[in-house]
């Protein structure tokens, strides 16, 4: 300690001291201090709410209202949260083509970082579900027989026992589930889009969400097997109905004409 | 070589094996009366060859399945090969269905078969009827044949919707369901009913082994006899045919049985089984591995019946919610009148032939076929109810046609509900309109012959184009129906001048007769009169 109280007069002290305080200070902030990330991320957010109001007001504001609070031509957006910006935007439902029983599905011309700049602006005017992460929804693992009773229990009145849709009152129905992403789905259930009841987790958990998705990718998705050949939509008796009329009995009736023309010829004489 | 005595020859093998039989069973004469049977020869009289093929076709994989299937309600946990139902709790009946798609050899195509050559059976008896209602094939003496063949479709119907509930999925179990509904609708003894077909409260544990044993034993049992007796009645009255040159109404023009129609129909029985294999090989029909176990507690949308009930589903789905509360009783009228008319559109079907005769008041045997134009009348009722049918059928598929063609389900709806009322309507103005145009064209053939296409200038300038005389044998054939003189109610007073009562039926009787036969509602037919001056004159007319 005297060597030290000896120098504490030297002319580099104050430096010493300077450079000992701030690394302290620094060695201190870096260790309690919010990670680095969520520090970007904040900047990042607040800019990517900047710019999600820009496209918002481009592309969603005119039905919406400026802030998100409704139209007569759009419902409000508060509290809807990030989770169905995401759906309605990312299947093309968003923004609406022009009004009707219901907003059918189309082409997305947003990219990902647009709708998720959007769905940060929408967030910020309410709570409301979250954007899901892939461990969400992924259906790695998940119990794919469990699903389909969850689905025929609580989808299948509407969307068909494989998810090939359905006809709902007034020419509004229960869209196909073919090709819909996983996040999508996990998304609809949470969200409740348009004619469709919500499944929040409070009713539905995650885990039960997720093994509805396994089922529906399992019996309807890319690479299905389809064991009985041509599935003729999956749409039951109907498609097999008019098929085996039109294909099954036409071909027959085609073949006795054919049989018929061809008979045995009585001898000229 | 024989050694020993070879004095008295030996017949060759075949002639023994057939001496033999026939000192049992008396083939010979049997043979003789049968084996040159004619047959006319139409690719219309093959439409019951394909329904009775795709019977035969439906026993035979039908013992297959039987072989597999589980008739049983017990529940079991499911721990076969297909991955989206293992674990799943299902009845036995479930389960060996499954099975049988995936683990049983054949099992799946076989099942396939089944079911499409069902729909396809039902198809064919349904046109072989139109074929054989359009052309007046029911008059005498074929009228019992007909009453037989209209019993195999509504035993066919109930065989294939029984088939239809065996493997005990979500489907089938919705489709039971509603069937389960449309009993407990009937008044009075509908829970009764309910109770008893069911054992106990729907869907209790007795339903697939009883739909079972009517699938298998009870239906398709008397169908068989049905068929067996049909086919000995088309023998006995001998087939019908078309009018043309040599063809009367005493005598059949056609190929013998033997060997002409055996190959014939024995090669064609191959093509259908051919066709409806291929068809099975590469269509799904039925996947009920995807359809999940049935549950009371579950349902799908888009659950429909096959298309042979299809006309009755959309009876249920088109008419209002009616019902009537009374004294702590409901009358469900928005299900008990769909299930009346159901009865009701069918038995027009059967009665039929006895209201024509008893309007037209003809007993005499009809050997020869009417062109469908030369009775628009019946062609005309025909394609009414055709259209009521066809009109059900949309109503009964109507959530399918909404999403598919983007349209409201309530419109379809109510666009079924009006159409089925007016297009029948329509479309017997418009059919008879067709067919009466049609039997001037005829008229217009006969007399003046067949348009040429060759333009001829005379020599006053004017243009005319050539007909070409008809034929002899075609001038016969559009000649050779007879007409109705319409019927007449006949003098009202006696010979002392009084007056007789006319019976309502009478009166009846006769308008229909008029509007049958009357004078707007069929073209006289040229005479041989009328053929000759025009004929006899030169030039053009």
């Amino acid at each position: 300690m005297k060597k030290l109280s000896a120098r504490r007069r030297h002319p580099l002290a104050a430096v010493v001291v300077l450079l000992l305080a701030l690394a302290a200070t620094g060695g201190l902030y870096a260790a309690f201090a919010p990670a680095d990330k969520a520090q970007a991320d904040t900047t990042a957010q607040s800019l990517a709410i900047k710019e999600g109001q820009k496209l918002y007001t481009v592309g969603c504001a005119s039905c919406h209202g400026t802030g998100g609070q409704g139209t007569s031509d759009g419902p409000s957006l508060v509290g809807v949260g990030s989770a169905a910006v995401d759906f309605q935007v990312g299947t093309g439902r968003m923004p609406a083509q022009q009004p009707g029983a219901q907003v059918p599905k189309k082409k997305n011309i947003y990219t990902q970082a647009e709708i998720d700049q959007l769905a940060a602006y929408v967030a910020s005017l309410g709570a409301g579900p979250i954007t899901p992460t892939e461990k969400q929804y992924s259906p790695e693992g998940a119990d794919i027989a469990k699903g389909g009773e969850l689905f025929r229990n609580n989808c299948a009145q509407c969307h068909n026992f494989t998810g090939e849709g359905g006809a709902l009152t007034e020419g509004k129905y229960a869209p196909s589930l073919e090709g819909v992403s996983p996040k999508h789905l996990y998304e609809a259930m949470q969200t409740g889009p348009q004619n469709m009841p919500s499944f929040p987790d409070t009713t539905m958990p995650e885990q039960q969400k997720r093994d509805i998705i396994a089922y529906v990718k399992t019996v309807n998705g890319e690479d299905t097997p389809t064991p009985g050949g041509f599935a003729l939509g999956g749409l039951g008796p109907v498609s097999e109905g008019l098929f085996g009329w039109i294909f099954g009995l036409g071909s027959l009736i085609a073949v006795a004409i054919w049989v018929a023309a061809h008979t045995a010829k009585a001898k000229k004489s | 070589m024989s050694t020993a005595t070879d004095t008295k020859k030996k017949a060759p093998a075949g002639e023994r094996v057939a001496d033999w039989a026939d000192g049992r069973l008396g083939i010979y004469s049997l043979a003789k009366a049968n084996m040159r049977k004619i047959f006319p020869d139409h690719w219309s009289f093959m439409l019951g060859e394909i329904a009775l093929y795709s019977f035969i076709i439906i026993i035979l994989t039908g013992v297959y399945l039987t072989l597999f299937f589980h008739p049983s309600m017990n529940e079991i946990e499911y721990h076969g090969s297909y991955v989206p139902m293992q674990g799943i709790r299902m009845t036995e009946a479930y389960a060996s269905t499954l099975d049988i798609s995936f683990d049983v050899r054949g099992g799946l195509l076989i099942r396939q078969i089944h079911h499409w050559a069902a729909l396809i059976f039902l198809a064919a008896m349904f046109v072989h009827m139109m074929r054989v209602f359009f052309t007046g094939a029911f008059r005498k003496p074929r009228e019992i044949n007909w009453l037989f063949g209209f019993l195999l479709f509504v035993l066919g119907m109930f065989t294939g919707f029984t088939g239809y509930s065996l493997p005990d999925d979500l489907l089938s179990g919705t489709g039971v369901r509603f069937t389960q509904g449309a009993i407990l609708a009937t008044p009075i003894v509908g829970t009764y009913l309910s109770m008893f077909l069911f054992g106990g409260e729907f869907p209790g544990h007795d339903m697939v082994a009883r739909f079972y044993s009517i699938h298998i034993l009870l239906l398709p049992g008397i169908m068989l006899g049905l068929v067996v007796a049909h086919l000995i009645l088309v023998f006995y009255h001998k087939h019908t045919q078309f009018a043309g040159p040599g063809r009367t109404n005493k005598n059949v023009v056609g190929m013998p049985l033997l060997p002409v129609y055996m190959a014939k129909a024995g090669g064609f029985f191959f093509l259908v089984f051919g066709v409806i294999a291929l068809i099975a090989g590469m269509f799904t029909i039925n996947p009920v591995w995807a359809l999940g176990p049935y549950r009371p507690d579950h349902v799908s949308t888009g659950a429909q019946p096959d298309w042979y009930m299809g006309f009755a589903e959309g009876l249920v789905r088109v008419m209002p919610g009616w019902e009537i509360n009374l004294w702590g009783h409901t009358l469900v009228l928005g299900v008990f009148i769909p299930l009346v008319l159901f009865g009701v559109v069918l038995a027009v079907l059967a009665v039929y032939p006895f209201i024509e005769s008893w309007i037209t008041g003809d007993k005499r045997e009809h050997h020869i076929l009417d062109r469908p134009r030369n009775a628009p009348t019946r062609t005309a009722l025909g394609v009414a109810w055709v259209t009521g049918y066809v009109i059900m059928l949309l109503g009964g598929g109507n959530d399918i046609f909404a999403t598919h063609f983007h349209l409201s389900i309530n419109a379809i709806t109510w666009f079924v509900r009006i159409t089925y009322f007016v297009g029948p309507v329509l479309a017997f103005i418009i059919t008879k309109r067709i067919c009466l145009g049609l039997q001037r064209r005829d008229k217009d053939k006969v007399l003046h012959g067949r348009e040429s296409g060759i333009i001829k200038r005379l020599p006053h300038g004017e243009f005319v184009e050539v007909h070409e005389p008809l034929a002899q044998g075609d001038l016969y054939k559009l000649t050779a129906h007879e007409q109705y003189k319409p019927a007449e109610i006949g003098p009202t007073v006696d010979e002392n001048g009084v007056r007789r009562k006319v019976k309502l039926t009478e009166r009846l009787r006769a308008r229909l007769s008029k509007s049958y036969y009357g004078e707007h509602n069929q073209i006289d037919k040229p005479t041989a009169d009328e053929y000759k001056e025009i004929t006899s004159g030169h030039g053009h007319h």
